[in-house]
C-alpha cells in the first residue's frame, strides 16, 4: 500500500502496462526526455528505451495517425494529446477514422489504442487550455471516454483501456494531478462501464464523475451537516460504455437526481442521462431532475471567474438545497 | 541507379525494364483495372450503384504497378478513389462489385461502400474518404513493422490535392524523422476537384518540389508509363526494406473522366484532354509490348479473359442479395456490438 498523487498513477499505470506487453508503445510531446509537460511520465523512457517512449513533434495528426495505424498492425499504443482542447486540430483521426473503421469495414480491422490526455479546468490556463471534452467525444460512436476521479482507478481504467481492443479517449482531469489517495500494490485492473457508488444516502442521487467527485462528495456532507439532505453520489468513471443501470437503481431509491458536469451544459452527459432517467423512471421520481454545469460559455482565466464557472461545492450545495426545498 | 531528376522534367530512372512475366502481369492488371472501372461507370447509369464512384480510368499504371512489386504482406492505403488499389492487392472483382452495389457478398457486406474499400486479408487497409487522413495513419503501420522488424512497407496513394492538407506535412516529416519504411506516392492528375492544382499551390510540382523540406529526394516520374512506374516502385519499396526510409513520388497522370459520377469535368481544356488521351497507359504498353515481339494473340488473350472475368464478376455481384438488417448495430466495437450502455 502506499500513497501516490494521480500524477504518479499515470506513470504506474503506464509502466504497468508497458512490462506486461512488450506491443505496449507511448508517445507524445514531451513525453519521453522530458518527462511529460505534467511530470506525471518521468522514468519511461529510461526503463522502456526510445523504441517504446518517443517523443513526437508537434503535430496531433501524426501522433494520432501513428497510433491508428500501429493498432491496425499487431501493436497497442498509447498517445498523449497534451492538452485535451488539442483535440481540436486532430479530431478527423478521432471522428473519421478511429471511430468509423471498424465498422465500415464489417469488422475487419481493430483499434486497441489509447488517448490519454489532461482535460478539464481549474487551473487558471484560460479558454484554450482548460476545456472539458468528455461531451465531444461522447457524441461520437464509436469512442469509449474514461475519467477516473482517484488514482488508484487511474491505475485500474487505464489498464483496462490499454487492454480494450477499441479506441479510448483517456481523460486525466489536470485539476486532480496533485490530489491523492492509496493504491495497493501489485497490479490494478478495474472494468470499464462500471460506476462506483461514493457515498449513499436516501434522499437525492448525484450523478457525476472526474473532478466533479470530490466537490460533489464535499457537497453531500455538507447537505448532510448542514440541511439533513442525505444524498447518493455515484460516480461514472465512465461515460461510454455507460453504467446507466446503477444510475437508474440509484434514482430509483432516492426519488431525485441531479448531475454535476464540468462539461459545458449544452449537451453536456447529464443531459443524456436525465432524458434516460426521465423515459424509462419517471413514476419513480419525485421532483424535477437538475444538471449543475457549467454554463454555455468559454473558460475565463482568472480564478475568480474559473471559480465561478466552473461547478464548485458552494454551487451544489446550493442548487440542491434549493431545489430539495 | 540514380533517381535524381531536372527540376519539372520527368526523366525515366536508368535500369532494365522488368521480366516478360512481370509486364504481362503488369499488361493484365491495367486492363482489368480499365474494364472494371467501365463497367462500374456503366452499371452505376443503370442503377445499380448508388452514391458516388472515384475511377481510375486513365491512371491505372501507377496502382497496377505498385501492386505487381510489394509484398504479399506490404500494406496498402489509399484514398476514396481506390478501387484500382484494391484489385491490385489481388482483392477478387466479385466483392468489389457487390460492395459497390451494396449487397451482402460485399466486401464489407455493404457497410463500407465504394469510398472504403478495404480487404485486409489481402493488405489492403484502407480507402479513406478524407483528403491527408491516411497518410498519418500509414506511418503508423510503417512504425508498428519497423518495431517488429517485419520487413514490411506501407504504400501510402494520394492524389495532388492532398499536397496542400496540414496531414501531409505532418507525415512527410514524421517519417523522415523515424526513417519509415514507407513510400506516399502522389498521383498528380493535375485538378483536384474542378480546380486545377496548378492555380492554388505555391510550387509547380505539388509533391517532388516539396520532397527536399522533408530531406527526401526529388521524385518524378511519368505515371502513365507501366515500366517506369513498376522500376519506380521496386526502388522505392527497396529503399523502404532496407531501413533506409521514406520515400515521396510524384507520378504524372490524368483522369479520364471526371472527379466522381457528379463530375463531367467540363472545367478542362479540349486540347489538353486530347493529349493526355494519346498517353493512355494501356494503349502505350500495348504498342510497346508488341513492337518487343510480344505476340498479338498473347495479349488478345489477355483482353478477353479479363473482359470475362469482369461479366463473371458483375454477375455475381447482382446475384448477391442485400446486406440485411442484422448487419446495422453489428460491430461498432470490437466484441461485435453496439452496446454503449447497460
Amino acid at each position: 500500500m502506499a500513497e501516490l498523487s494521480l500524477r504518479e498513477a499515470v506513470g504506474r499505470a503506464i509502466a504497468q502496462e508497458m512490462r506486461r506487453d512488450p506491443n505496449v508503445v507511448f508517445m507524445g510531446e514531451d513525453v519521453a526526455a522530458a518527462g511529460g509537460v505534467f511530470k506525471s511520465t518521468v522514468g519511461l523512457l529510461e526503463e522502456f528505451g526510445p523504441e517504446r517512449v518517443i517523443d513526437t513533434p508537434i503535430s496531433e495528426q501524426a501522433i494520432l495517425g501513428a497510433i491508428m495505424g500501429a493498432s491496425m498492425t499487431g501493436l497497442r499504443p498509447i498517445a498523449e494529446i497534451m492538452y485535451s482542447d488539442f483535440f481540436a486540430v486532430c479530431w478527423d483521426l478521432v471522428v473519421n477514422q478511429m471511430a468509423k473503421t471498424r465498422y465500415m469495414t464489417n469488422g475487419q480491422v481493430s483499434l486497441p489504442l489509447v488517448m490519454k490526455t489532461g482535460n478539464g479546468g481549474g487551473l487558471r490556463f484560460g479558454a484554450q487550455h482548460s476545456q472539458s471534452i468528455e461531451n465531444w467525444a461522447m457524441a461520437v460512436p464509436g469512442i469509449k471516454v474514461v475519467m477516473p476521479s482517484t488514482p488508484r482507478d487511474l491505475i485500474g481504467l487505464f489498464a483496462a483501456s490499454v487492454r480494450d481492443d477499441d479506441p479510448v479517449i483517456f481523460l486525466e482531469q489536470k485539476a486532480l494531478y496533485a490530489s491523492k489517495g492509496e493504491v495497493e500494490d501489485g497490479e490494478i485492473v478495474e472494468p470499464l462501464g462500471k460506476a462506483a457508488i461514493r457515498r449513499q444516502g436516501g434522499d437525492a442521487t448525484i450523478v457525476t464523475i472526474g473532478t466533479m467527485v470530490p466537490r460533489a462528495l464535499e457537497a453531500a456532507d455538507r447537505l448532510h451537516q448542514e440541511e439533513g439532505i442525505s444524498c447518493t453520489v455515484i460516480d461514472l468513471r465512465t461515460l461510454i460504455p455507460l453504467d446507466a443501470a446503477c444510475v437508474l437503481d440509484m434514482v430509483s431509491a432516492t426519488g431525485r437526481l441531479f448531475t454535476v458536469e464540468e462539461n459545458p451544459r449544452v449537451l453536456g452527459w447529464g443531459a443524456e442521462i436525465a432524458s434516460i432517467v426521465a423515459d424509462e423512471i419517471f413514476y419513480d421520481l419525485d421532483g424535477p431532475l437538475v444538471r449543475i454545469a457549467t454554463p454555455y460559455i468559454p473558460l475565463p482565466a482568472a480564478g475568480e471567474l474559473e471559480d465561478k464557472t466552473i461547478p464548485s461545492v458552494d454551487a451544489i450545495v446550493e442548487t440542491i438545497r434549493k431545489r430539495m426545498g | 541507379m540514380s533517381m535524381t531528376y531536372a527540376p519539372g522534367e520527368p526523366t525515366q530512372p536508368a535500369g532494365a525494364p522488368p521480366s516478360l512475366q512481370v509486364r504481362l502481369a503488369l499488361y493484365r492488371r491495367m486492363v482489368e483495372l480499365r474494364v472494371f472501372e467501365k463497367r462500374v461507370y456503366d452499371v452505376f447509369l443503370q442503377g445499380l450503384v448508388k452514391g458516388t464512384t472515384h475511377l481510375s480510368l486513365g491512371e491505372e499504371a501507377i496502382s497496377a504497378a505498385y501492386g505487381e512489386a510489394m509484398r504479399k504482406d506490404d500494406w496498402t492505403f489509399a484514398t476514396y478513389r481506390g478501387h484500382a488499389h484494391t484489385l491490385s492487392r489481388g482483392v477478387p472483382m466479385a466483392p468489389i462489385m457487390a460492395e459497390l452495389m451494396g449487397r451482402r457478398g460485399g466486401l464489407m457486406a455493404g457497410k463500407g461502400g465504394s469510398m472504403h474499400l478495404t480487404s485486409v486479408e489481402h493488405g489492403m487497409m484502407g480507402s479513406y474518404a478524407i483528403v491527408g487522413a491516411h497518410l498519418p495513419i500509414a506511418n503508423g503501420a510503417a512504425l508498428s513493422a519497423k518495431y517488429r522488424k517485419s520487413g514490411q512497407v506501407a504504400v501510402c496513394f494520394f492524389g495532388d490535392g492532398t499536397t496542400n492538407i496540414g496531414a501531409f506535412h505532418e507525415a512527410l516529416n514524421f517519417a523522415a524523422v523515424w526513417k519509415l519504411p514507407i513510400v506516399f506516392v502522389c498521383e498528380n492528375n493535375l485538378y483536384m476537384e474542378y480546380t486545377a492544382i496548378s492555380a492554388v499551390t505555391a510550387v509547380e510540382h505539388p509533391a517532388a518540389d516539396r520532397a527536399g523540406a522533408y530531406g527526401l529526394e526529388r521524385i518524378l516520374v511519368d505515371g502513365n508509363d507501366a515500366d517506369v512506374m513498376y522500376e519506380t516502385a521496386t526502388r522505392t519499396l527497396e529503399r523502404a526494406r532496407s531501413g533506409e526510409g521514406p520515400s515521396l513520388v510524384e507520378a504524372l497522370t490524368y483522369r479520364h473522366a471526371g472527379h466522381s459520377r457528379a463530375d463531367p469535368g467540363k472545367y478542362r481544356p479540349d486540347q489538353e484532354v486530347a493529349e493526355w488521351m494519346q498517353r493512355d497507359p494501356i494503349d502505350i504498353y500495348r504498342a510497346r509490348l508488341l513492337s518487343q515481339g510480344v505476340d498479338a494473340s498473347v495479349l488478345g488473350r489477355i483482353d478477353s479473359d479479363v473482359a470475362d472475368a469482369v461479366a463473371v464478376a458483375t454477375e455475381v455481384a447482382k446475384a448477391s442479395p442485400p446486406p440485411g438488417e442484422d448487419l446495422i448495430m453489428k460491430d461498432l466495437w470490437s466484441d461485435g456490438s453496439s452496446t454503449w450502455r447497460n
